[in-house]
């Protein structure tokens, strides 16, 4: 492979800035990482982050909205943006030698996105039905009201789009001033992989950035969540003939020595699952333990398990589609006893030599396309370092049955975990009228 | 930084780097080499899709595929994927209408045993009666949760439309009452007689040189005969609506309705194909969602999403907008819309918003052909419309010919505002 070693710098403003250059193709991916996201709202403003997401793509004065849109589109790149928990991005992949726009841009709307009243209000409406949508959706739904129930003072508490009542109060100055608080160089990390020269780059990110104020974001770090003292059951009532479960237990943060163990965990149960956001993919997992007991015992239809890698404790969920005629607590049932197998110790070094070889492949999978490389060039800075990226599967290999062991007796314990279901009303749909 | 010469589209795939060969058995064997990454993909199709469907087992192509890794005469359910997760392999089966696609992908080092068990199960499929069922309630629960699926709902409905007594009318997944009348004799005689290396696809894109790759497959299916296998049946014509046609799905307890509007497009090998997908940039894709997103998302706040879509196949297509918006506006959005598809099929397209989108087209060809599984993709398209294996390095060319009057012709033949399927689902409308 024709890659350099990736390049690790901060301007004297604060902006951290890592290069990774590849030249296999004639194409750059850059993103714009900003330490702000739905853990950083407070009750009131649930949902800004998001907010101010969409906002920067109504422009700037040097790159009005629409102008903006079409030059990247024009060049035949694609670009778009994220919030989530801990952070929003930004990205622009395009051919090499456009790159340059994207870099202008970024540095742009960095500073000056405008804010303009009416764009405001346009907007407020897109993200309500982008809401409606989700709301359309059963699992959006008994996932929303598990997270509620698992985080009752941690801002985790809510979900990245945010309240409805929020999404209906929110004003220009608040959505302005959460923007002029978090974008910031200092805030941000700026991440380019692809057909570059690493020193060129450099000398125009400080042409671009160099003269901005590092901005001040205060040292932020919410009260986590008071460990749980007992198990939460809930459930969440609505329309359909499909009832779902799903199990939310307080997992260890990203940057913990445990994370790598519950990676392993969340691989021997639901099956193996890669971070990658682009081209990364999971493998099936019909002979994950779950799948064996509860797809194969005619209990579930489909079972999956997810853990996220955060800056704070976060969840790790395992989410199930009960089979008609059956039921959610048989299900548990089934779960808990798997989980006891876990906690006694049941895991032989052989399952453990299979999880390390499924995350290598999602590895290279992963490493086929650009934009997935600069991806991990930023998102591992989110929550931990680059260096957690690079140990990833090597510290996968350190995991021992004796740490699977204790991570189960440690995490998995109902104390630990809110039991929510999904229970379908049985209305009918489907009435076509003619109009 | 280094420029985008003309001359790297010739690193896109091309008659120098993809080899083509046709087994003697029927099955064309498409390959290109790629030492980037240490992985491989395969992909592929087989002439065996829902078009042979009997309309009171329809689902059962699907429900055949879905089958052939479920268990096979060497190995058991959970041999078959315990043998290829261990190894973070992937192979998965899917229906069309017309194929039964596959696609897979493994570490360089296990293609061959990708390509064994591609070939034992499409070649040695045993149906257990156990797995039968199993897969019988997940595929029920999926048309469950379809049942409520708002922009599914919409979907099948403006099939049913504007593809009328036709096989593009019919739901691959078919109906719960279809599904559970299915039998394993069913299966077993689908496969029967279906499956077989006539028409048959298969492509290799990754860390293996060509030669092998052929040998792999060779191997693999080379030996493999099936006399039975009959040919496709012919299509029926499609009659265009005359009128439009308005439905309503109400579906209790949604927040949100989902709107699709549109009519029959272009087939792929139509020469109308190329200004139609321009044109279909401009409507509802071009930078935040076209002409389409700009009036109802960007000026009119009443969608996060609304765009359009056209879908070509081989017998004809569909040019469609989709929207998700509030019960309330329903209405409003589709005035909206159908001013803009007013516009689109009267007034040539704009000679800037032509460029803009042409460039789009142009630029983004190598993002898109970046990875394997893009480049297995193009391959596929390659073969399947017959396109020509130097397509992608014409390709600037070929979109660089299209004019404005070229995008209103063919706006003007598929897209009339008075003959369009308009199809909402979500909670019931109010009728005032």
């Amino acid at each position: 492979m024709t890659s350099t070693p990736v390049t690790f710098t901060q301007l004297p403003n604060g902006l951290t800035i890592h290069l990774k250059e590849i030249h296999t193709a004639p194409i750059i991916s850059h993103w714009v990482w900003y330490r702000v996201g739905s853990r950083n709202e407070t009750p009131g403003i649930t949902g800004i982050s998001h907010w101010v997401e969409h906002m920067m793509f109504k422009g700037t004065k040097m790159f009005p909205s629409g102008v903006l849109d079409k030059a990247i589109s024009r060049e035949g790149g694609y670009w778009n943006a994220f919030t989530y928990l801990d952070w929003t991005t930004y990205f622009e992949t395009l051919p090499a030698d456009k790159i340059d726009l994207a870099l202008r841009l970024e540095a742009n709307r960095m500073v000056e996105t405008e804010f303009v009243p009416e764009e405001v209000d346009s907007e407020r409406t897109v993200i309500i039905s982008e809401r409606q949508g989700h709301e359309n959706e059963p699992l959006f739904r008994l996932g929303e009201a598990v997270q509620k129930a698992a985080f009752r003072s941690h801002p985790y508490h809510h979900e990245v789009i945010g309240e409805v009542e929020d999404l209906q109060k929110i004003t220009r100055d608040d959505l302005y001033n959460h923007y002029r608080g978090h974008y910031n160089p200092s805030n941000a990390v700026v991440a380019l992989a692809g057909d570059f020269d690493t020193q060129a780059m450099l000398a125009r990110l400080q042409e671009l950035y160099g003269n901005m104020p590092a901005g001040n974001v205060p040292e932020y770090h919410p009260a986590l969540e008071a460990p749980q003292s007992a198990e939460q059951r809930l459930e969440v009532s609505g329309p359909g003939h499909t009832t779902y479960l799903q199990l939310a237990y307080r997992a260890p943060a990203a940057a913990h020595p445990d994370f790598f163990a519950f990676s392993v965990l969340d691989s021997l149960l639901t099956g193996a699952t890669g971070l990658n956001m682009f081209g990364g993919g999971g493998v099936s997992n019909k002979t994950s333990r779950l799948y064996r007991k509860l797809v194969e015992g005619e209990l579930v239809v489909n079972v999956s398990g997810g853990l996220q890698a955060t800056l704070d404790p976060f969840l790790y969920d395992i989410t199930a589609t009960v089979r008609p005629g059956r039921t959610p607590q048989e299900a548990l049932s089934v779960i808990d006893s798997e989980i006891q197998r876990l906690q006694d110790g049941q895991v032989s070094a052989e399952e453990i030599a299979r999880a390390i070889k499924q995350a290598r492949a999602l590895f290279a999978y992963g490493s086929e396309n650009i934009t997935n490389q600069a991806f991990w060039l930023g998102y591992a800075e989110m929550f931990d370092h680059y260096a957690w990226f690079e140990q990833y599967t090597e510290r996968l290999a350190q995991v021992t049955a004796q740490d699977i062991q204790r991570a189960a007796q440690e995490y998995l314990v109902p104390s630990n975990r809110v039991v929510g279901a999904y229970l379908p009303t049985g209305e009918e749909s489907g009435e076509e009228e003619e109009e | 930084m280094r420029a985008l010469q003309p001359a790297n589209w010739k690193t896109l795939p091309g008659p120098e780097d993809i080899t083509l060969v046709t087994l003697p058995n029927g099955i064309s064997v498409l390959t290109r080499s790629n030492f980037n990454s240490p992985s491989v993909v395969i992909a592929g199709y087989l002439a065996s899709g829902s078009l042979f469907d009997p309309d009171d087992r329809l689902g059962l192509a699907q429900f055949t595929a879905l089958s052939l890794m479920r268990g096979t005469q060497r190995q058991n359910f959970q041999q078959i994927y315990d043998s290829i997760e261990s190894v973070g392999a992937t192979l998965g089966f899917g229906t069309s209408v017309h194929n039964v696609s596959f696609g897979g992908r493994a570490l360089a080092e296990d293609l061959p045993l990708l390509m064994r068990l591609l070939s034992e199960a499409l070649r040695t499929p045993t149906f257990p009666l156990d797995q039968v069922e199993r897969l019988r309630a997940q595929l029920l629960s999926h048309l469950a949760i379809r049942a409520q699926d708002t922009a599914d709902l919409a979907s099948l409905e403006f099939d049913k439309i504007i593809f009328a007594g036709h096989p593009y009318s019919r739901p691959e997944d078919g109906y719960p009452e279809t599904i559970a009348r299915i039998t394993r004799d069913d299966l077993q005689a689908f496969h029967r007689v279906q499956y077989g290396p006539q028409g048959m696809v298969v492509v290799v894109v990754g860390a293996v040189e060509p030669q092998r790759a052929i040998d792999l497959v060779q191997q693999a299916l080379g030996d493999w005969q099936n006399p039975r296998q009959p040919d496709a049946p012919e299509m029926p014509a499609i009659i265009p609506l005359e009128a439009s046609v308005r439905r309503q799905i109400d579906v209790p307890g949604k927040v949100q309705s989902d709107l699709v509007m549109g009519t029959i497009g272009p087939a792929r090998c139509s020469p109308e194909f190329l200004p139609a997908s321009l044109g279909n940039s401009i409507l509802g894709q071009f930078g935040m969602m076209g002409r389409i997103g700009d009036v109802v998302r960007e000026r009119a706040g009443l969608a996060y999403h609304a765009s359009t879509s056209l879908n070509a196949w081989i017998a004809t297509g569909s040019w469609e907008v989709t929207a998700g918006v509030n019960p309330a506006n329903v209405q409003r959005a589709t005035d909206l819309i159908l001013s803009e598809l007013a516009r689109f099929s009267t007034e040539p397209v704009t000679k800037e918003e032509l460029e803009d989108s042409q460039a789009n087209f142009v630029g983004r060809l190598p993002l898109s052909l970046e990875s394997n599984g893009g480049v297995a993709n193009a391959l596929i398209n390659l073969y399947r419309f017959q396109l020509g294996l130097d397509y992608y390095q014409r390709y600037p060319q070929l979109v660089q010919s299209v004019t404005p009057e070229m995008v209103l012709e063919a706006a003007r033949t598929y897209l009339h505002p008075d003959r369009l399927a308009i199809v909402s689902a979500g909670p019931a409308l109010d009728k005032n």
